[in-house]
């Protein structure tokens, strides 16, 4: 068994972070809204991270809450602008975003452009990994049946219809975007922490395809579901390693499977049947 | 020089509107947003290629890989849209589903050429140059743009004369008052897919023969972009799409030209990110595409 974990553990740590940030997005697609900033929370968190770290010398859990912070207070002032969009304007707007985050992230000082940061002290492990998810699944756990999670849900099903019942869903919105932005920019430290090397091309769209794609396959509105689907989907590529260079192709298949056939993901399959 | 500067970001644009047509368009008539289109851009660009590859000349290979596109485009219906309109889905599943049909179509494209860059056959592309007053143009970049117009002519009067242009602004309009005036729906936007499809694999083969570059990063880097530009011309906007990539074209280079290239893209979304939150119909709302 743990001859098993250490040849594998990069995958394993790889996973445990791709699960944090589909649970992370899980949280904005639970509240109805399609933001698609995720990646760029995660590279801010990264950076700020890493940053703090290397020059001034504080330790993971300081480096890490201080990113986690930096990306919430980000997804606040964010959520002031995007406030009054929906669905697909909010999904541009919010890949906008995510693409300026990038193009500060090459150009601005300390983060050491596109060539990328490095020197970042490896004080993650998977242990680390896996306490801090550990962490944000219980905490989910306990919130399940409480009066935020339904209101969360009242918004996703009908916003106006919410509204009238006395919630107010912009606050709903803006918490779970936050809290995402917090959970993604966990995610995001860890892995600065977990890799040496940061650069700004590892939190663009491509990153953002990946988290929601993990998202939808595992289920949109369950965050167990899109946690086990970022799994599934990171596992996926060694599975099928016999199929070489057209990998990339099963997790496209499995997706449109998915979004044709089981609307709800992996996890409403599962749930019908029970 | 500033004039020469104005000219090469027209030529940019151009092949930028042809690209962000096709985009528009699927948004205007289905109102989804396909991200399935900067994946039949690059697999056009490689199907050009392996034509030229097999010994047909430049314009036979840019025909039929056009055509190929357009095809493409409508197996992309097919597989990732039509299922959805049947069951009512809303705009985010197939949102999704063209992403899904984008790693597909992409990870085909890296199984049969694999992640290098390819460059077109030597010789094929004309380096001479004229000079018109001030300006040096190249005689490659002058036959694209003529290309990208006549291809813009060609729908417009398609869209504005033609029995299908009728049936296509009729369904961008009303779906459902459409069919009852006895348009065949599915067949008018089978036919949109095969045109905006075309459109977005002509400018895939441009852009490639532009910078005499074809690889799987093509798709991702004029994705984004296309984004911007019909951000900027307003969503279903065909003229609006044109205008807001000349405009993109002209800023980018005139930016790299007197400012600095660093900052170039930002200013692209930046200008997206604004007029979504300030002015979200941008430059022509979507009524521009109903009335074309």
């Amino acid at each position: 068994m743990l001859a098993f974990l250490s040849a594998h553990s990069k995958l394993i740590d790889e996973i445990g972070i791709n699960a944090l940030l589909a649970v992370s997005l899980s949280l904005s697609l639970r509240a109805g809204q399609l933001a698609l900033a995720q990646a760029a929370f995660m590279g801010i968190a990264a950076y700020v991270s890493a940053i703090t770290a290397v020059r001034y010398g504080w330790n993971f859990f300081e480096a890490a809450l201080c990113g986690a912070f930096a990306a919430a207070l980000v997804a606040a002032f964010l959520a002031w602008p995007i406030g009054r969009l929906r669905g697909v304007f909010l999904a541009i707007a919010t890949i906008g975003f995510g693409e300026i985050a990038r193009i500060v992230e090459i150009n601005a000082p300390l983060t050491g452009g596109a060539e990328g940061f490095s020197n970042i002290p490896n004080d993650v492990n998977t242990f680390t990994i896996y306490g801090v998810l550990a962490f944000v699944a219980v905490g989910l756990f306990l919130a399940r049946n409480t009066k935020v999670a339904l209101a969360v849900a009242a918004t996703r099903e009908d916003e106006s219809a919410a509204r009238g019942v006395g919630i107010d869903t912009a606050r709903v919105r803006l918490g779970t975007l936050v809290a995402g932005a917090f959970l993604a920019g966990l995610a995001g430290a860890l892995y600065a922490h977990a890799n040496y090397f940061i650069t700004p091309a590892d939190f663009g769209f491509g990153r953002m395809e990946q988290i929601l794609v993990a998202c939808v396959v595992g289920g949109v509105t369950s965050s167990l579901g899109a946690a086990l689907g970022a799994a599934f989907l990171t596992v996926l590529p060694e599975v099928v390693r016999f199929l070489h260079d057209y990998r990339e192709v099963t997790s496209g298949a499995i997706l449109l499977l998915v979004i044709l056939f089981a609307p709800d993901g992996l996890a409403g399959l599962w749930r019908r049947r029970a | 020089m500033f004039a020469q500067q104005v000219a090469n970001g027209v030529f940019v644009g151009a092949v930028y509107a042809l690209f962000a047509i096709g985009y528009t368009l699927i948004f205007g008539v289905l109102d989804i947003l396909n991200l399935a289109h900067a994946a039949i851009f690059t697999a056009a660009a490689f199907a050009a290629l392996a034509l030229l590859g097999a010994g047909l000349p430049l314009a036979a290979a840019f025909v039929l890989a056009v055509a190929i596109a357009g095809l493409l485009g409508i197996v992309l219906d097919r597989v990732a849209f039509a299922p959805l309109r049947r069951r009512n889905a809303g705009t985010l599943a197939p949102l999704i589903s063209s992403i899904g049909a984008a790693i597909v179509l992409e990870g085909i494209l890296r199984g049969l050429y694999g992640p290098d860059e390819r460059r077109f056959p030597e010789g094929l592309i004309a380096t001479a140059h004229f000079r018109v007053g001030p300006l040096t143009l190249g005689a490659l970049d002058l036959v694209i743009l003529i290309v990208a117009l006549a291809l813009m002519l060609v729908l417009s009067y398609t869209m504005r004369s033609t029995a299908l242009g009728r049936s296509i602004r009729a369904v961008a309009d009303d779906r459902t008052a459409a069919a009852l005036l006895g348009i065949d729906l599915e067949r008018t936007i089978a036919l949109t897919f095969f045109i905006a499809s075309a459109l977005g694999g002509a400018a895939g083969i441009l852009i490639g023969l532009q910078y005499d570059s074809v690889s799987l990063e093509m798709g991702s880097r004029i994705e984004l972009k296309g984004l911007a530009i019909i951000v900027l011309g307003g969503m279903g906007s065909i003229t609006g799409a044109v205008i807001g990539a000349l405009i993109l074209g002209v800023v980018e280079t005139l930016s790299v030209a007197y400012i600095s290239s660093s900052y170039r893209d930002a200013i692209a979304f930046g200008v997206m990110f604004l007029i979504l939150v300030l002015r979200p119909t941008g430059i022509l709302g979507k009524r521009a595409l109903r009335s074309a």
